[in-house]
């Protein structure tokens, strides 16, 4: 929202309340990805426990997100940033309603390793995590500060997030291939590191977001579109 | 290459990068400018002012109306736009003390120059008002014909008055009624009758002032399908204080602010991504 207030108070404090809202359960996704994967690193299944009973709490904040949405659009007929802010709104609730569950999956994976002898540190993991939940912070940062440098930063470093998973992904391979017994740990511990490496996906699909609520401009797949991007034909 | 070297080079390019060598997703563009668009303007307006006296109500607004679309002008109370339109037909200059300066073209040709029969103009340029003004001592049929008497068109009038009513969606309703008062219709059917009348002597741009304001949702529909149906034969700029309805019914809209255009473009545009910061104000309604 541009920072002149509406004419309308109540509008404007509907449009304040859906960003908060948003906020809040992206808040609730940043607690749930770190919590599952210092589960995962600490071997602690209880909280394990705890980020898997929490995703519920997820899902109804998605809920009465796309229900504030709903009703902003039929009652308002919001236009211009408005506009794209509500849609985008709509879009990201989605994509932190996912990344909570891509946290409940790495939580049910460290409930799962918690009971197996414990396995050799991996240093990327810690790091591919923490990359992945800053991505996410960032990401909401960006949108909440409307900064469309941060949502293009996020967007370019998810590069780096590929990168570390890739690495990752093959230390895994060569300790399976020296012991066969770790197979089924280090299969875990790879599903894992899969759905961070989602995480930072949809993170960088908010950031896209942010772009296009910022400038009207779509960055998403180049090319897809016939001519400039943009939200219609051009004059 | 031993098999732990081989697996261990397995291509683990997670899906985003994937994605980039897909084939891009087919977004189908946005629906093409209209072939409208490509033909020379039906109008054009170029540093077009506009006085009330010494007040002065319009500044150097210039801007084309493709032919057989549909332009909405929007802004709030006092911005000019009725003003605009009431001088694409020269009625502004029927206001004591009122004048207007710079170009305007219908088909390339100077409207507001002194050759040029104001009478005769509005013929070609017609006129809906805000509020239904059939001529009350009138039957349904006389109405229509009016402007045809008026300006001494001869042929058949039944003809043309059943041709126009079925233009302005009216004939179903009326054709049994023909006689009766023009007073006797609703208020929507009095608008369509309006419209009508302004069918009636053929013009080739017509221009609406509110034309729904005093109507019902249902009647405000009605005109709204009616203005899709015109567009395929006629021009029309309308002026509407309902956004929604610009955004309904209009192909390019035009936003003006105390007696300045300050945006026009395609109505998309303007409602979803404006280039000026005063017409996003106003269309997300931060004005006051």
């Amino acid at each position: 929202m541009a920072p002149e207030t509406h004419t309308d108070k109540v509008y404007e404090a509907e449009l304040a309340q859906l960003r908060d809202r948003l906020l809040v359960m992206g808040g609730k996704v940043e607690a749930a990805i770190a919590g599952s994967v210092r589960a995962l690193t600490e071997r602690d299944p209880s909280l394990a426990e705890k980020v898997i009973a929490g995703d519920r709490d997820v899902n109804r904040t998605e809920v009465e997100i796309d229900d504030m949405c709903r009703r902003l659009l039929a009652l308002r007929q919001p236009a211009a940033s408005d506009l794209r802010f509500i849609t985008t709104a709509l879009k990201i609730v989605t994509d932190l309603e996912r990344m909570g569950d891509l946290a409940v999956n790495v939580a049910e994976r460290a409930l799962d390793l918690s009971h197996s002898p414990p396995s050799r540190p991996f240093h990327d993991l810690t790091e591919l995590a923490d990359l992945s939940a800053m991505q996410l912070a960032k990401a909401l940062d960006a949108f909440v500060e409307r900064d469309v440098k941060k949502a293009e930063e996020v967007i370019a470093d998810d590069d780096r997030l590929d990168a570390l998973y890739h690495r990752l992904f093959n230390d895994l391979l060569a300790y399976m291939m020296e012991d066969s017994r770790v197979i089924r740990r280090a299969t875990s511990t790879m599903f894992a590191a899969k759905q961070l490496e989602r995480f930072g996906d949809h993170a960088t699909n908010v950031a896209e977001m942010v772009v296009y609520m910022v400038r009207g401009t779509d960055v998403r797949h180049p090319g897809s579109r016939g001519g400039e991007g943009g939200a219609g034909p051009s004059a | 290459m031993n098999a732990a070297q081989e697996i261990a080079s397995v291509n683990t390019t997670p899906r985003r990068s994937m994605d980039a060598v897909e084939t891009p997703v087919r977004i189908q563009s946005p629906a093409p400018a209209p072939v409208a668009a490509r033909e020379p303007p039906k109008l054009t307006v170029e540093k077009l002012n506009a006085w009330y006296g010494k007040n002065h109500a319009l500044h150097d607004v210039s801007l084309t109306v493709p032919p057989r679309s549909v332009t909405a002008a929007i802004g709030p109370s006092g911005c000019g736009k009725s003003t605009f339109l009431r001088c694409l037909n020269r009625m502004h200059e029927l206001i004591p003390g009122a004048r207007a300066e710079g170009t305007l073209l219908i088909d390339g040709r100077n409207l507001l120059g002194r050759d040029v029969d104001p009478v005769t103009l509005r013929r070609r340029v017609g006129m809906v008002f805000q509020r239904p003004n059939p001529f009350p001592t009138m039957s349904i049929r006389d109405n229509v014909a009016a402007g045809l008497k008026l300006n001494g068109i001869p042929g058949n009038h039944g003809e043309i008055v059943e041709r126009t009513l079925r233009q302005s969606a009216l004939w179903d309703e009326v054709k049994d009624r023909l006689d009766a008062s023009a007073l006797s219709l609703s208020g929507g059917q009095q608008q369509r009758l309006c419209i009508a009348r302004a069918l009636a002597v053929q013009p080739e741009v017509l221009l609406m002032d509110e034309p729904a304001s005093a109507l019902d949702p249902i009647a405000t529909a009605k005109i709204e399908d009616l203005i899709h149906e015109l567009k395929e034969r006629y021009t029309i700029v309308i002026v509407t204080h309902n956004m929604q309805q610009a955004g309904r019914v209009s192909d390019q809209t035009a936003f003006f602010y105390m007696g300045d255009l300050i945006e026009v473009g395609p109505t998309e545009k303007i409602f979803t991504n404006p280039s000026e910061k005063r017409t996003e104000d106003y269309v997300t309604g931060k004005f006051g």
